[in-house]
């Protein structure tokens, strides 16, 4: 039964000619520890999402009679110093910490992407003056531009997302260029032009998704280097405030309390450490399910 | 007596897929002074037989499983790496294939050329130099005191082949081993490479192991000559009885697959009309860097008719590839006129360029780099049909299975990806897509110069009966002259950016006029082993 579903599966795609991305979500079906990851990375979205109406405790609620406890039935990871309950704080942090690692990733991803793709095809001075362009950003002080950010239009959320972004698409788009760069002197691009194919349609149909094994790589890298940029500003004072928190945050104050109260950074440490693990295995999943030539060697 | 004497070497590679037999119980042998030529198309395990001795086998995926290969007494495949190391470089050398890739382009020629000798002989520097000096005039590098100085990226590729050779012969080996040394040359240069191997073995008595996939080549070069298939010798024995009576089925087609003449014949009736389909006008193409203007094609004016297939000829850099370029709009031209029909190409706007485009296609040389391999062949030639908006959907399937059919590849095969054909079969492709719009005009750039022998054969032949069917225009470009020879009606001859001589093909090459048309065909090694 199951394969002769499969097989009608097959002939009707067969019939209209697949896409490359059906073919690669049907090999990435294939491995195990991707969609266990990706279904791991959902579960952890859907959670961020519907925290109000799930967290047992509210993420500023003190408990100062307590103070920090282990883990317990009233407080299944524990409390920290001044008695809040640790699992509602991870909860209410992942829903920072993951927008923060997404957006800023995402902007990092069209900006670069588009940037990098369009400074490679074309060549010659626009890519000269684009490239430089990264330079300067490149040299900025990336504190002092955030700092001046943050004074001049206050401190919000957004603008976090938009200062990390702003940093993270450079070295995308340096990545992009190259790929494009080594991509558009194949002869299967000068093919496409002389099929008479225009500019945008060998870009998205030719170039892009022979640049894209590099660019899920530098993604993958990219989350986890964000959130604990964005802990790293919260510490300074330049990111979010307490008493709300981020899993960057729980972890440099747990990282303070260690010898005392251990699970203070043990249960965040490890579900930062699961969150990455799970997108470094969807990042090489998605890598190689991306890539026809990768299948055979399996 | 025998110099070399391998023994039932087999060696094997292991990769996820499993195991791959590259050589398969070979035994061979090589006297002093000798040349043995080994003949095969890729893959058929020439080279690595040839690395095994050198311990050149990466291991793994790599593995020896079973053989001796007694070098004056020394077995090479169980002798100790020190052992190894004093014959290596010293003993016996080697020749790889491309000289552009071999040489150190961060080290001059002279450091180069010296470095076995100060490793293998312990001689003083000054003395080194001495002897570089003499082997370089020696191997027709002039001013020698000058380019041993000078780093590689000075030379031209036959120059360096030249210093490869100077080099493997610094140290006076016994046994020389050339891996496809003039394969990456042009036809003038490979000539005098193989006679200046020639002329050096015979000085100074050295065995020499020579590999090629090009017959011509062990012809004039081998007193004995080895064939193989798969990995194995179907066929070993002195080169003339190889050649002139071949004795296994495999030797006997990788001889009929040479291109001659008379198969063409067949076809040589074509209807041909009168009215040009192609004409070229004073069309110059130049490219600036930032010193210097280099003159890519310089003044070419051509007419095409209708149904013919003009061969264009050259060397590598004589403009041949910018000139066809030029007429599918890749480079842009610098002045003159290229009229297609009554259509002037270089004066379009994008929408009536695309119009154009249906009606010129191309085939590009490298098989392996031509087409998307994030693309299936159904997608691949699906898309130029998409683009011109040539059939709906349900009609897609039939059309891109049909053309399938049409240039010889099962249909069946329409979901897989290009890395999972053959070179020969990509090479089809790469002619369905072009085929795909319909065209009147094919531009066919070296298009079987990446493939071996036997494939070579077909897919001119499909190219000629394709042509034949569908009333097809095609300049076919090729450095090969006997493939030239054997599908063209007309043929131009192309030198420095300019068409030097153009004629009917069975003309051209019976009776040149101009002198550079006459030096190319004299370096043609059948010519040359005539002489011999």
């Amino acid at each position: 039964m199951a394969t002769d579903s499969l097989q009608n599966d097959h002939d009707l795609i067969f019939q209209q000619g697949r896409s490359p991305w059906q073919d690669a979500w049907y090999r990435l079906k294939q491995n195990k520890l991707s969609i266990i990851s990706l279904n791991f990375l959902i579960l952890m979205v859907v959670i961020a999402l519907i925290t109000p109406w799930l967290a047992p405790y509210g993420y500023e609620t003190q408990d100062l009679a307590l103070g920090a406890s282990g883990p317990s039935i009233q407080h299944w990871l524990g409390t920290d110093i001044h008695g809040r309950d640790l699992m509602t704080r991870l909860m209410y942090g992942g829903r920072i910490s993951l927008l923060v690692g997404f957006a800023a990733t995402a902007v990092s991803l069209v900006v670069g992407v588009l940037w990098g793709t369009i400074a490679g095809y074309v060549g010659g001075l626009t890519d000269t003056i684009m490239m430089r362009i990264v330079d300067i950003l490149y040299a900025l002080p990336f504190m002092i531009f955030i700092i001046l950010l943050m004074v001049v239009f206050g401190r919000s959320l957004l603008l976090l997302f938009l200062a990390i972004g702003l940093m993270e698409w450079l070295t995308m788009a340096r990545i992009v260029r190259t790929q494009v760069m080594t991509v558009r002197n194949q002869e299967f691009v000068s093919a496409a032009i002389v099929t008479g194919l225009s500019h945008w349609q060998v870009i998205s149909h030719h170039i892009i998704p022979n640049i894209i094994g590099p660019v899920i790589v530098y993604i993958t890298l990219t989350i986890p280097s964000v959130m604990l940029l964005e802990a790293f500003l919260s510490f300074l004072g330049l990111g979010i405030q307490p008493p709300q928190s981020s899993w960057g945050v729980l972890i440099s104050g747990g990282v303070e309390t260690m010898e005392e109260y251990p699970w203070l950074l043990i249960f965040p440490g490890l579900t930062l450490s699961a969150t990455l693990f799970a997108l470094n295995f969807l990042g090489d999943g998605l890598r190689d399910a991306l890539d026809p030539r990768a299948i055979s060697d399996r | 007596m025998n110099l070399l004497k391998v023994s039932n070497l087999s060696v094997a590679f292991h990769t996820r897929d499993g195991k791959t037999q590259a050589v398969d119980n070979v035994s061979f042998a090589v006297a002093h002074g000798e040349t043995l030529g080994i003949v095969g198309e890729s893959g058929s395990g020439k080279s690595v037989s040839c690395y095994a001795l050198m311990g050149l086998i990466h291991s793994p995926p790599g593995l020896i499983e079973k053989g001796t290969a007694l070098f004056d007494g020394i077995d090479l495949l169980s002798a100790s790496e020190k052992t190894m190391r004093q014959i290596r470089g010293k003993r016996i050398s080697i020749i790889f294939q491309d000289p552009m890739t071999s040489l150190n382009p961060y080290l001059t020629i002279g450091d180069q050329i010296i470095e076995p000798l100060l490793l293998h002989d312990k001689i003083s520097r000054n003395l080194a130099k001495q002897k570089a000096l003499t082997l370089l005039e020696e191997v027709g590098i002039s001013n020698a005191a000058v380019r041993f100085e000078q780093y590689p990226h000075e030379f031209s590729g036959g120059m360096r082949q030249r210093v490869v050779i100077a080099m493997a012969l610094i140290t006076e080996p016994e046994l020389l081993i050339a891996d496809e040394p003039t394969t990456a040359l042009d036809v003038t240069i490979q000539a005098q490479i193989l006679a200046l191997i020639k002329k050096l073995q015979q000085q100074r008595n050295i065995a020499v192991i020579f590999i090629s996939h090009d017959l011509d080549v062990i012809r004039y070069m081998a007193d004995r000559t080895l064939v193989m298939e798969q990995g194995l010798i179907v066929e070993q024995g002195h080169s003339k009885t190889v050649f002139e009576s071949p004795q296994h089925p495999y030797t006997q087609k990788l001889l009929a697959s040479i291109p001659q003449k008379a198969k063409a014949s067949l076809y040589q009736f074509r209807p041909k009309q009168a009215d040009a389909l192609l004409s070229l006008s004073n069309v110059s193409v130049s490219f600036k860097s930032r010193e210097s203007r280099f003159q890519a094609v310089n003044n070419v004016s051509l007419k095409l008719a209708r149904g013919e297939i003009l061969g264009l000829v050259g060397e590598s850099g004589c403009g041949k590839t910018t000139l066809s370029q030029s007429i599918v709009k890749l480079v842009d031209i610098d002045c003159g006129e290229i009229r297609l029909g009554e259509q002037s190409l270089h004066q379009l706007n994008p929408s009536k360029l695309k119009l154009a485009r249906k009606h010129v296609q191309m085939i590009f040389q490298d098989p392996y780099a031509s087409l998307n391999p994030r693309m299936t062949v159904f997608n691949t030639l699906a898309e130029p049909l998409k683009i011109h908006r040539l059939i709906d959907k349900k009609g897609m399937r039939d059309k891109v299975l049909s053309l399938m059919a049409d240039v010889g590849l099962d249909p069946s095969w329409a979901n897989k990806y290009p890395h999972e054909f053959s070179g020969g079969q990509r090479q089809r492709i790469a002619i369905a897509r072009a085929l795909a719009v319909e065209p009147q005009l094919i531009i066919a750039d070296e298009p079987v110069s990446a493939l071996d022998v036997t494939i070579q054969a077909q897919i001119l032949e499909l190219l000629l009966v394709l042509c034949q069917q569908r009333q097809l225009t095609m300049i076919f470009i090729s450095h090969d002259l006997a493939v030239v020879r054997y599908i063209a009606d007309r043929t131009a001859v192309m030198s420095e950016g300019q068409i030097v001589e153009i004629n009917n093909t069975e003309t051209l090459y019976q009776q040149p006029t101009h002198r550079y048309t006459k030096k190319l065909l004299s370096a043609k090694l059948s010519s040359l082993s005539a002489e011999h």
